[in-house]
């Protein structure tokens, strides 16, 4: 499949097509999880706060400290958000008039099912894992452009603003590291409450979907990831609204396939780009052809034409003078 | 094409100008701050953020200067498609702003992107992602920037042709056999450079479409593409009515007389721009939030202002009669029009969280720089190369018979 797609590619290149932005049909598919996706559930009314899940996450991923402003000795790491040192982190939200309700919330990476960073990357530096629908980031091919920054609608992709030679920065499921060594991502295996867990999405959200019935009340009814932009593959239930713990309020569809569906239908195949060459050639010939027939116009080509000869001329004579 | 090298004359002045000073210390200030950030990092001189990773660099540089780049765009389309050859004599001054000003987006991107040494990745295809529109735009920008060279290439050579004195031998010789080969093919490539325009300028405008929950509903629309373009086309007029404007005061010309009636054409062009704008704020729900009376419903409005003004002045003849009336226009639509282009790449985003952005003064100096240099090279290519279009007249005659 994918052989035949480059090999597409190349033939329309050569063909002299300058811009290819068409194909793949399967982008224009329903958005549906794959059945062997993996994610994490995090469930805020487990969560302690202890941030196990941060150092681990900072350790395994080898990660910078984020000091505080005021901490002169520049080791002790307090991160205040996400940002290119910080993939994973925890915060705590408290209702303003009663103290006593508070909930913690994780950000990091919600793994899309249609990640719009991935869509939007130029050059395939950003990509989602067959299967188990990891999104990952390769630095080796990422220009820096910043696109996916853009395009995520969670703010995540995270950019090393002070470095003189910047890559991206953004949680991968330990894909690289404690995925690959243990089987799960750093923060699931640390946790000491199980509030975040990890699993295919499928078994998740059927947890989730069990915990809520088992414990009427408890939770709020919806389940932030289960239909956001098309769905992501890390879901979270909470005590309160998810607005409250920060989370931007989603629409189902997803943005990165209407903007894929607009370009496809303008560079299907590459037929309008190439029709459009074709057409205005077509045009500016005929209306060429008629202008040449202005006598004055012939004239003044006429001229340059001469001159260019003598010229020419001018030159090889003197050069056999030479010799 | 050939018998059009009579129609251009180069302009004969002094190069080391006040003004040629001028530009040159912003060139450098910009010059050595871009410097600055290839040893620093991007963080150290602009005020860009996770949540705007974008600032002006990429919002004027390569959003809005292309648009104002896209005279030679719009005057192709006009003289070759259109048949309208009585515009020819102001294609290569509009085609050398183009020139310049998609080379300014050029190295815009070159400083914007963090990880510049991998920009080789475009030419692999196996690293091409045809879903990205940014693959679109970066690509269809790279070719049209050797489609201007190719473009404006006649001028260069004709000047090596009708030297007189025999400075560049090798040069002279080498012009002449490639200048009637070249121009066999240029139509060629002439149509290239109005299809290739029409394919990234409306992709820039697509570029948002994915930014959906952060783009403000009066701007995000899938009509995006289809706005871009047509903006793109009336804010190109604009420029060639702008430029022969300034060339005319700065250089002592004459205003020409075609860019008078080049004018005619913009009310149809911004009349179709302000029927899609408003049919799709309709369909869409979004009349209301355009005129609620908040922060970007303001924007909104003197977006809309700027282009309805602009266009109301070209729509009667007395106005258009006067160069002053004319040039004013312009100014109205290219303003209007590159605020269009702000409001979708800076003013209409707003990220998700506690994120703000205003341009830092280096950030702000690297654009300011970018642009005197792309004056500068106009200035210095029009002064040497047979470019300006001709002036009618005794004045003219000596001027041509100069060269």
């Amino acid at each position: 499949m994918k052989k035949t797609r480059r090999d597409f590619l190349k033939t329309a290149a050569v063909g002299g097509a300058l811009m290819i932005a068409p194909l793949s049909a399967s982008a224009q598919q329903e958005i549906k999880a794959d059945d062997e996706a993996v994610g994490m559930f995090y469930d805020s009314t487990l969560c302690v706060g202890c941030k196990a899940c941060v150092s681990k996450c900072k350790q395994v991923n080898d990660m910078a400290a984020a000091p505080m402003p005021g901490d002169s000795d520049r080791v002790w790491d307090a991160p205040e958000d996400l940002d290119y040192r910080t993939r994973n982190i925890i915060k705590l939200y408290k209702d303003e008039k009663d103290p006593e309700k508070h909930a913690y919330v994780k950000y990091q990476c919600m793994h899309c099912i249609k990640p719009s960073c991935v869509s939007a990357c130029p050059v395939s530096a950003m990509q989602k894992e067959k299967g188990t629908g990891i999104v990952f980031y390769d630095k080796n091919i990422c220009i820096g452009c910043r696109y996916c920054q853009v395009a995520c609608p969670f703010n995540i992709p995270k950019f090393e603003w002070p470095e003189t030679f910047p890559k991206i920065v953004k949680c991968d499921l330990c894909k690289f590291t404690n995925l690959k060594l243990k089987n799960i991502p750093a923060c699931c295996e640390v946790c000491p409450t199980n509030a975040v867990i990890y699993g295919k999405r499928k078994d998740l959200l059927a947890e989730a979907k069990r915990r809520q019935a088992e414990n009427p009340g408890k939770y709020e009814k919806h389940i932030y990831g289960e239909f956001e932009v098309g769905g992501t593959n890390v879901i979270y239930l909470a005590g309160t609204d998810f607005s409250n713990l920060g989370f931007p309020e989603l629409e189902s569809e997803s943005a990165a396939l209407m903007s894929e569906h607009v370009q496809h239908t303008v560079y299907k195949g590459f037929i309008a780009p190439v029709a459009l060459y074709g057409f205005l050639a077509f045009v500016a010939l005929r209306n060429r052809k008629s202008a040449e027939e202005v006598a004055h116009e012939h004239e003044t080509e006429h001229e340059l034409a001469v001159e260019i000869e003598q010229e020419l001329k001018k030159e090889k004579e003197e050069k056999e003078g030479k010799h | 094409m050939a018998g059009h090298h009579d129609e251009y004359q180069v302009h004969r002045a002094k190069i080391l100008t006040p003004a040629f000073y001028v530009l040159l210390f912003f060139t450098v200030l910009g010059f050595l701050l871009i410097a600055y950030r290839f040893v620093m990092g991007i963080g150290a001189v602009s005020n860009l953020s996770d949540g705007y990773p974008w600032g002006i660099w990429i919002a004027y540089d390569v959003a809005t200067s292309t648009a104002f780049a896209c005279g030679g765009y719009a005057m192709a389309l006009v003289i070759y498609i259109m048949n309208r050859m009585k515009y020819h004599p102001l294609i290569r001054s509009a085609l050398v702003t183009s020139m310049f000003g998609y080379m300014l987006a050029g190295m815009s991107v070159m400083v914007d992107v963090g990880r510049y040494w991998n920009a080789y990745s475009f030419f692999i295809p196996s690293r091409w992602q045809p879903n990205s529109v940014m693959f679109e735009v970066a690509v269809c920008i790279m070719a049209y920037n050797v489609v201007l060279i190719i473009e404006v290439l006649p001028a260069i050579l004709e000047r090596f042709i009708h030297m007189k004195n025999d400075k560049f031998p090798k040069i002279k010789h080498y012009a002449m056999i490639i200048y009637p080969k070249l121009d066999k093919v240029l139509i060629f490539i002439v149509v290239l450079g109005i299809t290739l325009p029409s394919m990234h300028q409306s992709s820039l405008g697509s570029m948002l479409i994915i930014a959906k929950s952060k783009l403000n509903p009066i701007w995000h629309t899938e009509m995006l593409p289809l706005l871009f373009i047509i903006n793109a086309l009336y804010i190109g007029y604009a420029t060639v009515i702008f430029e022969s404007f300034a060339s005319s005061m700065a250089f002592r010309r004459p205003f020409e007389k075609e860019v008078q009636q080049l004018s005619k054409i913009i009310p149809y062009v911004t009349g179709i721009w302000l029927a899609v704008r408003f049919i799709d704020l309709y369909i869409r729900g979004q009349l209301s939030a355009a005129f609620a009376g908040d922060f970007y419903s303001w924007m909104f409005m003197a977006e809309m202002l700027l282009i309805l003004t602009g266009t109301y002045i070209l729509m009667w003849n007395q106005y258009r009669r006067s160069p002053r009336m004319v040039f004013i226009a312009a100014m109205f639509l290219l303003i209007g029009g590159g605020w269009f282009r702000f409001n979708v790449y800076l003013i209409g985003f707003k990220p998700h969280g506690n994120w703000s952005y205003f341009p830092s003064l280096p950030e702000f100096f690297i654009t300011v720089g970018l642009v005197a240099f792309e004056i500068l090279g106009y200035m210095l290519l029009v002064k040497l190369f047979p470019i300006m279009p001709k002036v009618h007249g005794e004045h003219g005659a000596e001027a041509a018979k100069a060269h």
